[in-house]
């Protein structure tokens, strides 16, 4: 039965799968159903036009649409050790991540960069649900301490898309350590008086919860993103009652006051933006001024000095 | 009466004909019994050596649970004296799952939060078995704060499950609640040390053991998840949580090697729950020492030390 369940169940769904959507090119919409071209998504930031649902998004296409002109430094993350637990569960924990390497062409679940948002200088953090559910583990840590590290030392405001089904397991408790690692990087932006933004996607839950993405200045959450500690299931087996309508996702923790405001994709920016521009009582950066052609470059410089 | 793990069979077999002559011999004359039971009991030791000297992952995770354990309040009981918990996190309500409150140990004050499991169903309950909720940790970081003000280095018992998963605790933000514990420890100018008693659970343990020094009782457990909940997950199957445990790495041991923690405390042969008095007795110990080792830091050489160890964590593995 456990052979059944295990591969050849898996192979026939895959079977179908492909055959359900040729190529990919159309796109199931996973709130009602709608196929959609790709194209047409790709235009409007991955967010299905008719139901305003958000799909998942890669961290390059996130940066891409962060950044102006989609251009940003990405930030070297350092190395760190691999697998010191010599963790196997039904597969070896280096091949799953060799694989997960493969298909995403990441080194691990978090990209750091640099740039320019709206002509002022930003450091961000991107968590990729695509490389193993954008879990948490040693890289990942390294990658988001070193990035706040950044900001306090580039004197950026730091801003946290997170995406994550929890810590990684394969790990074990050097992935939980991570909590309180990346929350020491936490307070150091604050003592560095920089904004910390943290922008909370679809799903962000477990102990990513229970850290630097619940510490944020101010908390944006995507429309209808799953957020939470406790696994769904968890609650349901242990209060043994169905689970309230919504329970769970960003307007029912904006309703519990656990999220400032539930931004859409497509405003990310600009209230991202707006809010630093607050915090840190400077003007809005005016799009380059008409009458005075310089390069704008140098106009964001003079700016953003302090 | 004790009670045994499954593992331990060959000694409660042993102890229990041990237990059997001994009532004969108080009924009766036979002389020879007594040599009998000398022989027994030191069969049934050798028997309780051998099989503590070699606890698979899974057995301690057993023996950290064990219900005869010493919990926090045993803890506190013996090694505090005019302990004064204070309740509530003045913002919801009190969480009992977290005990909190200010005493003296050997004749120094301090702040003491542990997690408390209970150790009947009454007191199980009333603790939710130790499975707090946002309010535990709103309270935790409610008495750190004092401590803080008042330079009073805080000590806290580690046992729990997990975090409360319920609908409640998600609505009041038990992750939110979590983050801003871990973050008060690592805010503190005071010396914060906590010592693994039975089970530290996930973000649930380490939103109070964020501290300059961390010790683990030597068959206790520390974990990401708990061996059951890992297992459903990674072989989507809840029986394999003793594949979990070996693989994840839980023991006092394993977390010493990966230098996640700074002291294994030794329990003695057959486990805390043979010998309280010994086990909560090395405790204080340990708090001693650690205290005495940070006694003459300022507050920010404390915060710094604090930092860098967490900082380190990981960095040295090769």
């Amino acid at each position: 039965m456990n052979w059944i369940n295990n591969v050849v169940r898996p192979k026939i769904r895959s079977f179908l799968e492909k055959r359900e959507i040729p190529e990919n090119l159309w796109i199931k919409c996973p709130e009602t159903g709608e196929m959609v071209f790709h194209r047409d998504l790709e235009a409007n930031q991955w967010v299905v036009p008719n139901s305003n649902f958000h799909m998942r998004l890669s961290s390059k296409k996130r940066l891409e649409y962060f950044f102006d002109q989609g251009e940003y430094t990405s930030i070297e993350t350092p190395e760190v050790a691999v697998d010191p637990l010599k963790f196997r569960d039904q597969r070896k924990y280096v091949d799953r991540l060799k694989d997960a390497k493969a298909k995403t062409e990441m080194t691990d679940s978090v990209v750091v960069a640099s740039g320019k948002v709206n002509g002022y200088d930003m450091t961000t953090a991107v968590q990729d649900f695509a490389f193993m559910g954008g879990s948490l583990g040693m890289a990942a840590g390294e990658a988001i301490i070193r990035g706040m590290e950044h900001a306090v030392e580039h004197k950026t405001p730091f801003v946290m898309f997170a995406a994550s089904g929890g810590a990684r397991m394969q790990e074990g408790i050097l992935s939980l350590m991570q909590l309180p690692r990346t929350t020491v990087t936490v307070q150091m932006l604050r003592e560095a008086g920089l904004p910390y933004i943290v922008v909370l996607t679809n799903p962000t839950t477990g102990g990513v919860t229970a850290s630097y993405a619940m510490l944020g200045d101010v908390h944006i959450a995507e429309p209808n993103a799953l957020i939470g500690f406790a696994g769904q299931r968890v609650i349901e087996q242990t209060i043994r009652e169905k689970l309230p309508e919504g329970f769970q996702r960003s307007e029912y923790l904006r309703d519990h006051g656990m999220v400032d405001m539930v931004v859409h994709r497509h405003e990310l920016k600009e209230t991202i933006s707006n809010l630093c521009n607050l915090l840190m009582k400077r003007e809005a950066q005016l799009p380059v001024l008409e009458e005075k052609p310089a390069e704008p470059e140098a106009s964001t410089e003079v700016a953003a000095t302090p | 009466m004790r009670s045994y793990l499954e593992f331990e069979k060959p000694v409660a077999d042993l102890e229990g004909k041990v237990q059997e002559l001994k009532i004969l011999a108080e009924g009766g004359e036979a002389v020879d019994v007594e040599d009998e039971i000398a022989r027994l009991q030191e069969k049934a030791d050798q028997a309780l050596s051998d099989i503590y000297s070699r606890l698979t992952p899974w057995q301690k995770t057993l023996v950290a649970r064990h219900p005869d354990r010493p919990h926090s309040l045993d803890y506190i009981n013996t090694l505090i004296s005019d302990f004064t918990p204070l309740a509530g996190d003045r913002k919801f309500s009190e969480d009992c799952a977290i005990i909190a409150g200010f005493g003296r140990f050997r004749g120094q004050s301090v702040a003491i939060l542990g997690q408390e499991k209970g150790n009947n169903t009454e007191s199980r309950l009333k603790h939710n078995f130790g499975m707090a909720r946002p309010e535990g940790y709103r309270k935790a970081v409610r008495i750190m704060e004092l401590a803080n003000r008042f330079n009073i280095p805080v000590v806290s018992f580690v046992d729990t499950a997990g975090a409360y998963p319920g609908i409640g605790a998600e609505e009041r933000g038990q992750a939110e609640a979590i983050a801003r514990s871990t973050d008060m420890c690592l805010g503190l100018g005071v010396p914060n040390i906590s010592i693994v008693i039975g089970e530290g659970g996930s973000g649930g343990a380490i939103a109070i053991a964020t501290t300059n020094h961390v010790a683990m009782m030597e068959h206790s457990i520390y974990s990401v998840i708990s061996p059951e909940a890992g297992a459903s997950i990674l072989w989507r199957d809840s029986t394999r949580a003793q594949d979990a445990a070996t693989n994840m790495k839980i023991t006092a041991e394993d977390l010493s090697s990966f230098r996640v923690i700074d002291e294994i405390i030794k329990e003695p042969i057959g486990g805390a729950h043979r010998a309280k008095e010994i086990v909560i007795d090395r405790a204080g110990n340990s708090i001693e020492t650690a205290l005495s080792k940070m006694a003459g830091l300022s507050a920010d050489e404390l915060k710094k030390q604090r930092r860098e160890k967490f900082l380190r964590i990981g960095r040295e593995l090769g």
